[in-house]
């Protein structure tokens, strides 16, 4: 029997319609022409440009310390929060599930005006510390749902086993819990990290003078620069989150047995 | 005196009693079966052994030191889980070596203990596997090897056999005694097979609805139960239940059953003229026979039909109804060459016999125990005699 080319084409179809833009966007990047119009020839020229700005370095400075910082203090928060919400079944826990699910489907920019609205009511400057806390509040809820997840087929028996066998709590915690839930901590610590990276409407609300993320420098740029040195930096970007996505896919498959 | 002691123990979840008011006094080094349906209590009270569970009544002595309330780490007991809870992360070896490690044993000795423990549980050659790439009987083995590294006092099972395959829990069992005779420790078992624990055990508690109903070796638990919840749950068994009349012998008693002979049994509880009482008798104690029995004084003689004849090869299971409406389980063993004995087949009209010193005379009785009975209802019946009829 012959098999139908029709997946096929439809796979197909669906690739370009998803890559096609980027791949248009990483060509146009090595494009000598300024405005990425027609291509004029190859060069490297943007790149170089690229890293002599320091303002660019600046804002991507920022949004790495607001990324590693808000990922690492969601996966602690958002582990604590998974183990209560896995371990407690009470309507405080009920509460408290509504409160991590709501922010992945309540619009962004809901959450960067409240945000906004209570910094201003508190009469914070808004500083680094203020958009660490605004990405740190829903970077917390993609870290609670992973590592939920891997609770669900979690043996507590396990725990129960290491007491059994003499363990104290802390040794629990250091030889049995932890190693056994690190994949779905770092995964959900991963996704944490290339949300916050290419955030930008929570930044918009939250960011001030001196403390521009790389998403909120590249929308200025449009309006200033050439496209072709947005495409480069874009680029770049582009790489390091789908490293970081195949990295936390790797890391969720592993000890799934 | 007693190794361990369960002193009036009690537990509720929720309001829900789930042991109630339990003492056992467990041997040094004995095989004790905690045994009894699911929901029993069972598990309760074991996992109250090993620390997991507090008890709301009640101690628990372990060699003249009350253990009641301390935490599982602290206690010289170790258990089997049902799904092993091996460590994923770990290797073999360092499953093993995890007590070890935590009591912060050397390096050396560590190794040492653990070579021993792979040398007796034959479990050589898969030291640095990860635990998903041994089977299940080694699984198990290396659940044992890791609480017996811990030169725990007491060693509790938690249903060790129910997550193999038939054969190797028939094998499993065998390793389990002579893993016992090696170590010669004491073992606590927790499961819901008869057979496993009839098989290993040196004595066995049957419990239901969280009350313990009797205590004993497996011989006496069958042949002489309590409660008629012990003679349904262990084995399989017929009731009759009738008015005690005196018989000749004071050692005996007849039974006036409705629709019998009267019947004479063996009175070792001195029940009193008069009194409804209610005798136990196991299929295999009646003989079958196609004509007649010879009689004598002590045996009691019954006519009857076979409905349903059920052939095992070793045996036949037979059921046959007799008189007053009972519907009785016979089982009849092949010793000799079965080709050769005269076939009993359905709708034959059969006499049974068994000797009064072979009916047990039950203490307590409870109705609704018939339901563990494997008795077909009156529906199935009736559905079986009437087919041929219209054929």
């Amino acid at each position: 029997m012959k098999r139908s080319r029709f997946p096929l084409v439809v796979t197909v179809l669906v690739m370009l319609f998803f890559y096609l833009p980027v791949l248009v966007l990483v060509v146009n990047s090595f494009n000598r022409s300024r405005s990425s119009g027609p291509w004029t020839g190859f060069t490297l020229d943007w790149y170089v440009r690229l890293f002599g700005r320091r303002d660019i370095w600046e804002a991507f400075g920022n949004t790495l310390i607001i990324a590693v910082s808000a990922s690492a203090a969601s996966m602690l928060l958002g582990t604590l929060a998974a183990f209560a919400l896995h371990r407690y079944r009470t309507r405080l826990q009920d509460a408290h599930y509504t409160m991590v699910y709501t922010p992945l489907v309540v619009p962004e920019i809901l959450l960067g005006i409240s945000l906004l609205l209570l910094f201003v009511a508190l009469g914070v400057e808004r500083n680094l510390t203020v958009l660490f806390i605004g990405h740190t509040t829903f970077c917390i809820s993609y870290v609670t749902m992973v590592v939920l997840a891997r609770l669900q087929d979690f043996d507590f028996a396990m725990v129960e086993a290491a007491q059994d066998l003499g363990a104290g709590p802390w040794t629990i915690a250091r030889r049995v819990i932890i190693p056994l839930l690190a994949p779905g901590i770092f995964a959900g610590g991963l996704l944490a990290f290339t949300l916050s990276i290419d955030d930008y409407v929570i930044s918009f609300f939250l960011s001030g003078p001196g403390t521009t993320t790389l998403p909120i420098k590249i929308n200025a740029m449009i309006r200033r620069d050439a496209p072709a040195l947005i495409n480069a930096l874009s680029s770049i970007m582009l790489c390091v989150t789908f490293l970081l996505v195949g990295l936390s896919q790797k890391l969720n498959k592993e000890n799934r047995t | 005196m007693a190794f361990l002691e369960f002193q009036n123990i009690s537990k509720t979840f929720d309001g829900i009693p789930a042991v109630d008011d339990a003492s056992l006094e467990i041997r040094k080094g004995e095989i004790f079966s905690l045994l009894g349906p699911s929901g029993c209590g069972k598990t309760t009270l074991l996992r109250m052994c090993a620390g997991f569970e507090r008890p709301n009544a009640g101690r628990i002595i372990l060699n003249g030191t009350d253990i009641t309330d301390l935490p599982p780490n602290e206690r010289r007991v170790n258990t089997i889980f049902q799904s092993y809870a091996l460590f994923p992360h770990l290797t073999i070896f360092e499953n093993i070596a995890f007590g070890l490690r935590v009591a912060r044993k050397p390096d050396v000795q560590v190794r040492e203990e653990v070579e021993k423990m792979l040398q007796i549980m034959q479990l050589k050659g898969h030291e640095q596997k990860k635990p998903h790439q041994i089977s299940g009987g080694q699984k198990q083995r290396v659940a044992i090897a890791r609480a017996l590294a811990n030169k725990p006092e007491i060693l509790l099972l938690d249903e060790p056999l129910a997550a193999l395959d038939l054969k190797l829990r028939q094998r499993m069992l065998v390793e389990l005694d002579a893993i016992h005779d090696e170590v010669g420790i004491t073992f606590i078992m927790v499961t819901h097979d008869q057979t496993e624990a009839m098989g290993i055990s040196d004595r066995i508690a049957v419990m239901n609805r969280g009350k313990i109903q009797q205590v004993g070796r497996p011989a006496e638990i069958y042949e002489t139960p309590l409660t008629s919840f012990v003679a349904a749950f262990i084995g399989d068994t017929n009731f009759f239940v009738g008015q005690v009349a005196p018989a000749e012998d004071a050692d005996y008693c007849t039974l006036r059953i409705e629709g019998f002979d009267p019947v004479l049994c063996f009175n070792d509880k001195k029940l009193q003229p008069g009194q409804t009482a209610y005798v136990s008798v196991r299929p295999e104690k009646f003989r079958i026979h196609t004509e007649v029995p010879e009689g004598h004084s002590r045996l009691n003689v019954l006519r009857g039909k076979v409905t349903d004849v059920i052939y095992e090869g070793g045996h036949t299971d037979y059921w046959v109804d007799g008189p007053g409406g009972y519907r009785i389980s016979v089982t009849r063993s092949h010793q000799r060459f079965g080709l050769d004995e005269a076939p009993i087949t359905w709708g034959a009209d059969v006499w049974l016999s068994w000797h009064a010193d072979d009916g047990y005379m039950l203490e307590q009785y409870r109705e609704d125990d018939e339901g563990l009975l494997r008795l077909p209802s009156p529906a199935d019946a009736s559905l079986l005699t009437e087919l041929p009829d219209e054929s």
